[in-house]
This record gives structure tokens, C-alpha cells and sequence, in this order.
């Protein structure tokens, strides 16, 4: 079934798929502003589906020896240390969330004349965001990635063949080839986050969101989400917290909206993500179009060479 | 102890103080600033190795010389007609090789023709190979069978060698495509260098095959048979090297990585090959030497093509640069990639 907005454009992914009377979209309204760093959904993400090591290395990148996203990480928290100057969009300072304050290494308190730390952490657990217009799953060739009946995105393990295409066709960097270590499950084929299709299947919610303490990872439908960061946001604003906006949350944006969806603090960028990401299949019709010339091209152009001259 | 880093400096120190003269080339796009997370890379790699531009090149090699198989068969030039029926089945064997090999679970190959995906040039790709590949195969196993003599060709063997003339057709008619999807397929990705690259990149690759298979005809086809190998070499270089000249001006600062590193090596010798063999083409004659030092100065140049655009393109993924710079230069336009009904 191929539809107008099939390759980009608001849809809703279940019925596009051809589910007849799916259940309401499931999804992560990810509120960043509320992390606290602590890396739960990480571990719950690891156990819940018992996933290697992905090496224990020191990165010397804040409190992140994590790094990114990839095939034995499924989610991935980022730590920015910011100094207040780099602040981006307002002069505001964090809302207060009664935290521990911030102290600079000789132990005091950093503050600046009017008592405002001059120093933020900036906190996100990052996951793969169940694009409505999925480009892992489009360009999979064994139809091993496939949409679930909650709209999400899930790898069958038992169909990938490893060809690797959704590795580099997801514009956010997420799902990858699992390369080790030795003896793990599902080497050689393409890994990441479910949604814990296994879970929601169980009618549980996600590991990552029931550790999560603070609730900055939520879980539920993706029309109830999106209001509630449409309301998060305008409390934050009106709190003065200029710089907050929301991220992946419009179903006209270039990948027909996320599934998880994320409150930022600052640009996209500064916490690893695309500021404008769009699924690379939306192009495929004029790709197509350009290849068929150029396939036409070199036909003509092979008849050409025989005519003329017999030599 | 590893230095500590802050997202900041790193982002500045990677925007603005890295300069972009490697090789000699100066960039065309002034620096650009931009912010990342500790410098890291968005999009990924593919997890692709030397196995894929090896499967672009023979993949175009088989296609061109399909192509002139058939057309020496009907205009009756015995010699480029086997040149290009034994090539293609030859470079066949090697792209399937390579297709295969490239997979995590190479045991699992079949599972690409589980089904048939439109929206996956990989796909759509496996089966025009399988559509080309019996076809071509079977030309080819004509032509040997040919090679037997007389009194051996019975049976199955005479049914082989009756069949390499619409064989060798039907290959020469879906070769096109099998040189020009595997553009579709590296521009599929979220990999800049070979997304933006995508309304040149098949003119490139097809350009690219015609000259190769042209230069193998010239290579190993006496002159007096070679013409049109000579013509299809000729004009695949001439288009492969306009198509990359107007890629390069399309792609903004994506086209950075042409020019930078082993890329850009790769590049520059694709470029004087592809001239050099195109010039000693034109020139070579009745000259058999100077037919296969151009010949081969062409299969060489598009070998350097593949392997260059393919190179460009995984430096592209891991130089969070890419990512970022042309979307934030989008959203700082006031025009972000947005469906409008
Ligand atoms: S974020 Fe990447 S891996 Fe996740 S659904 Fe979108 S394209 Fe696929
Ligand atoms: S690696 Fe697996 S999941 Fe990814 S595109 Fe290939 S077959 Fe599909
Ligand atoms: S939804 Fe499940 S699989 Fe996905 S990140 Fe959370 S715990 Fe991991």
C-alpha cells in the first residue's frame, strides 16, 4: 500500500503498515530538564534484555564512559558540563528541582555576584526515536525490521542478515551491527532499543522508563505525550527558562515526527543530536528518477558507440 | 590519563582552528562553526569494507560488458562479443562474492529474497542482479561452450549455445540498471557525503562503467574490433568526469571529503587516470599498446571512482561536521525540513 505521504509527511505508522485496529501509539516523551544523570534506564535497558558489554572504557568526556548510542547500547545518557556563558536563548538560570547544589573542586559552592550557580549540567538519556518514517526500516532489504502494532520499530533477529544498510540510513546514528564480544547473542546483525516490545506486549511499561526516578523518561500513547510536552514546556517558559524547547515532537518534521520525543535545554547538537534530521528516503523518488536516467544514458549511449564507423 | 574534555572547546577547537589545506586542496566553503557532543559523529558509518566499491566497480564492469557482448554479437565482432560475455560472467562471480561476504551472517544471503522492498535500493538491487544474472551467466556459458569443439556440443550444450544470442540480449538490456542502482544505494543513507551526492552520483557510476568495460574491450579486443569499445570508453569518461564536476558543486561542504585524505587521493587519481586513458583512447588507433595502457589507465581510474566516493563518504559519517553544519545552516535559514501539504 503506497500512500501519498508514505515516504514523508504525518501519518500514523501502524495503520500505514496495514494493522487494520491498532492500539494507540506508544512512545518516550523524554523531559530533559529533570534528569539527573543517575544512568538507571541505562542498566535497566541492559538487563531487561541482557545486553553485552560494549567495552569498559574511560572516555574523559564528563561522567559519559558510554559514549553513544550503538548496538549494545539502547540507551545512553549524556553528561555537558556548561559553563554559564555558553547558555543558549535566555539568561535564566535552572529551574530550582531542590537538587544538591553544584560545587567547583575545591568544594565551594560556584556562584556567581547573584548567587546563581555559573555552571549547569546538562543531562539525556538518549534512545532510538521510532520514527514515523523509519529509514532503518525502509532500506532494509530482508524486511527484518518491521513496524509493530504500537508504531514502533523492532529488529527480527532471526531474519537480519547483517547487510548492515540501517546502519548508515538512520539519521540519528543509532542502530548499529553488533561486532562483539565473541560468543555474544546476535553478533553480525543489527541491534537497538524495541520499545520492550516484549513488555508492552505484557501490557508492562518499558525497563528504561520504570527505573527512570525522576520521571524524565515517560512512557504512554504519543497523542497524550505530546500534549503533556506542549504543557511541560509552557510552564518552563513561563518560569522564565527561555531556553527550553521540545525536539522531535512535530509530525511535519523531517522524519514525520519521533515516537520519542525529547525536551532540550539547548540545541540539539550540543547533546549529540541531528538539529534537523530527515528521513533519507523522503529523496527516493528523485533518486530513482535521476538513476533511471542514468540507466537510460548508458543504454543509449552503448547503442551509439556501434553505430559509425566499422572500426 | 586521558585529558578531560569539554563539549564546548572541542566543538570550537573542531569548527574553527582545524584547517581544511590537507593535500594541497584549499576548502571551497569558509569554516563554519558549530557545536557537537565532545566532537563525536551523529549519523554512523556503514559497517561496509573494501567489499562494497569492489561490488560497484564489478557490479558496472559486468553491466558495460554485457552491453558490448551484445552489440558485438549483432554487428558481428566475434572477439568483443566473447571479451564481454567471459568479463561480465567474471565480474558477476565477483560481485556476488563480495555481496556475500560483506554480510554480518553470510549464511543468512537468502533472506534478501524473502521479499521485495521498493523503498530498499538493496532490495530492489538484489533483484535486478538476479534478474541480469542468469541471463548474463548464461551468455557466457554459451560462449564457452562455443569454444568446445564441434563434435562435443550435444544436448544441453547445443540448447546453451542456441540460447547465448537471446541471452546475451536480455543481459545487455537489464545491465543499465545493475550500473545505476548502486548510486541509489549509497545515496539512500543519512551518510552526507553520498546523500547530497545523489542527482550526480548515477551519472558518475554509470559513466564510470562504461568506461571500464569500454577500457577492457580496449585492453583485450584488437583494434580492428574495438571501435565501439573505444566510443563507449570515450564518452563513459567524458560523462563520469562532467557528472562528478557538477557533483562536487552540488553538494556544499559535503563535497569536503572528495578532497581530503585517502579520499582525495583516490580522487585526484581517478581524475588523471580516467583523462589519461580517455585522451590514449582516442589517440591509441590501429595501435595495440597504446589501446591496453589506456584500457587499463580506465579500469583503473574507475576503480579509484568507487573506491574514493565510498572512502568520501564513511569520512563524511564520522566528522559530526556534515551532520550538523547543513542542517543548522537550514535552521538558522528559517527553513527547516518541514512537509507542507
Ligand atoms: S531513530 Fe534510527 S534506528 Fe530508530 S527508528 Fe529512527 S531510523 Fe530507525
Ligand atoms: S542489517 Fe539486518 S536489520 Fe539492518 S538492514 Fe540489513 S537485514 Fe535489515
Ligand atoms: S524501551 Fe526497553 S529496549 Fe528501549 S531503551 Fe528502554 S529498556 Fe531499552
Amino acid at each position: 500500500m503506497i500512500g501519498k505521504n508514505s515516504l514523508f509527511g504525518p501519518i500514523d505508522p501502524a495503520v500505514e503498515s496495514g494493522y487494520s485496529d491498532p492500539p494507540a501509539r506508544k512512545g518516550f516523551f523524554t523531559d530533559t530538564s529533570v534528569c539527573i544523570g543517575c544512568k538507571a534506564c541505562e542498566v535497566a535497558c541492559k538487563e531487561w534484555n541482557a545486553i553485552p558489554d560494549d567495552g569498559f572504557d574511560f572516555l574523559g568526556m564528563s561522567y559519559d564512559n558510554t559514549g553513544a548510542l550503538g548496538a549494545s547500547t539502547w540507551r545512553h545518557v549524556a553528561f555537558i558540563e556548561q559553563p554559564a556563558g555558553r547558555r543558549d536563548g535566555g539568561s535564566s538560570a535552572p529551574v530550582d528541582l531542590g537538587m544538591p547544589s553544584i560545587r567547583t573542586s575545591d568544594g565551594d559552592t560556584a556562584a556567581e555576584e547573584d548567587g546563581k550557580p555559573d555552571f549547569r549540567w546538562l543531562m539525556s538519556s538518549d534512545v532510538c526515536k521510532h520514527c514515523t518514517h523509519a529509514a532503518c526500516l525502509d532500506v532494509c532489504p530482508t524486511g527484518s525490521l518491521f513496524r509493530t502494532e504500537f508504531g514502533t520499530v523492532v529488529v527480527q533477529d532471526d531474519i537480519c542478515n547483517g547487510c548492515g544498510y540501517c546502519v548508515p540510513a538512520c539519521p540519528y546514528g543509532v542502530i548499529e551491527r553488533r561486532k562483539g564480544p565473541e560468543g555474544a547473542k546476535n553478533v553480525g546483525i543489527a541491534q537497538k532499543c524495541t520499545l520492550c516490545y516484549d513488555r508492552l506486549g505484557a501490557g508492562m511499561t518499558p525497563a528504561c522508563a520504570q527505573a527512570c526516578p525522576t520521571e524524565s523518561i515517560q512512557f504512554g500513547d504519543v497523542d497524550e505525550l505530546r500534549r503533556r510536552a506542549e504543557e511541560r514546556l509552557e510552564k518552563l517558559h513561563a518560569d522564565g527558562v527561555q531556553e527550553a524547547r521540545l525536539y522531535g515532537h512535530d509530525p511535519n518534521d523531517g522524519v514525520g515526527g519521533a515516537g520519542a520525543f525529547f525536551l532540550l535545554l539547548d540545541e540539539p547538537e550540543v547533546y549529540g543530536l541531528p538539529p534537523d534530521p530527515v528521513v533519507t528516503t523522503r529523496d527516493l523518488p528523485r533518486m530513482f528518477n535521476r538513476a533511471t536516467a542514468a540507466a537510460v544514458t548508458l543504454f543509449a549511449g552503448a547503442v551509439l558507440s556501434f553505430l559509425g564507423r566499422r572500426r | 590519563m586521558t585529558e578531560l574534555k569539554r563539549p564546548e572547546q572541542d566543538a570550537r577547537r573542531r569548527g574553527r582552528g582545524r584547517r581544511r589545506k590537507r593535500d594541497g586542496e584549499q576548502s571551497m566553503v569558509p569554516e563554519a562553526e558549530f557545536t557537537s557532543y565532545y566532537g563525536r559523529p551523529i549519523v554512523k558509518p556503514a559497517p561496509w569494507e573494501a567489499d562494497i566499491p569492489a561490488y560497484m566497480f564489478f557490479g558496472g564492469l559486468a553491466a558495460g560488458s554485457s552491453m558490448l557482448a551484445a552489440g558485438g554479437d549483432l554487428t558481428e565482432r566475434p572477439t568483443l562479443r566473447r571479451v564481454g560475455r567471459v568479463a561480465s560472467l567474471l565480474s558477476l562471480t565477483v560481485t556476488l562474492v563480495t555481496l556475500i561476504h560483506d554480510l554480518g551472517r553470510p549464511s543468512r544471503f537468502l533472506n534478501m529474497l524473502r521479499t521485495m522492498k521498493l523503498t530498499s535500493p538493496m532490495s530492489v538491487g538484489t533483484w535486478i542482479l538476479s534478474a541480469y544474472g542468469p541471463f548474463a551467466g548464461l551468455a557466457a556459458v554459451s560462449e564457452l561452450v562455443d569454444m568446445l569443439p564441434e563434435g562435443n556440443r550435444r544436448g544441453v550444450l547445443r540448447l546453451a549455445s542456441a540460447l547465448g544470442k537471446p541471452a546475451g540480449m536480455v543481459a545487455a538490456v537489464t545491465a543499465p540498471p545493475v550500473a545505476a542502482y548502486t548510486a541509489v544505494l549509497l545515496a539512500d543513507t543519512a551518510t552526507p557525503s553520498w546523500h547530497e551526492a545523489y542527482r550526480e552520483l548515477p551519472f558518475v557510476f554509470v559513466g564510470s562503467a562504461a568506461a571500464a568495460a569500454g577500457g577492457l574491450g580496449l585492453l583485450a579486443v584488437p583494434p580492428e574490433e574495438a571501435g565501439p569499445a573505444r566510443r563507449m570508453a570515450v564518452g563513459g569518461a567524458v560523462l563520469e568526469m562532467a557528472a562528478e564536476q557538477q557533483m562536487e558543486r552540488s553538494m556544499g561542504i559535503t563535497a569536503e571529503p572528495l578532497h581530503q585524505g585517502t579520499a582525495g587521493r583516490l580522487m585526484r587519481a581517478s581524475k588523471a587516470l580516467t583523462a589519461l586513458g580517455a585522451v590514449g583512447a582516442l589517440l591509441s588507433g590501429r595501435s595495440r599498446l597504446a589501446g591496453i595502457v589506456s584500457g587499463a589507465a580506465l579500469i583503473t581510474g574507475s576503480v579509484c571512482t568507487r573506491f574514493g566516493i565510498f572512502h568520501a563518504g564513511q569520512e563524511s559519517a564520522k566528522d559530526p561536521r556534515y551532520t550538523v553544519v547543513p542542517q543548522r545552516e537550514r535552521l538558522d535559514r528559517g527553513q527547516p525540513i518541514r512537509y507542507e501539504d
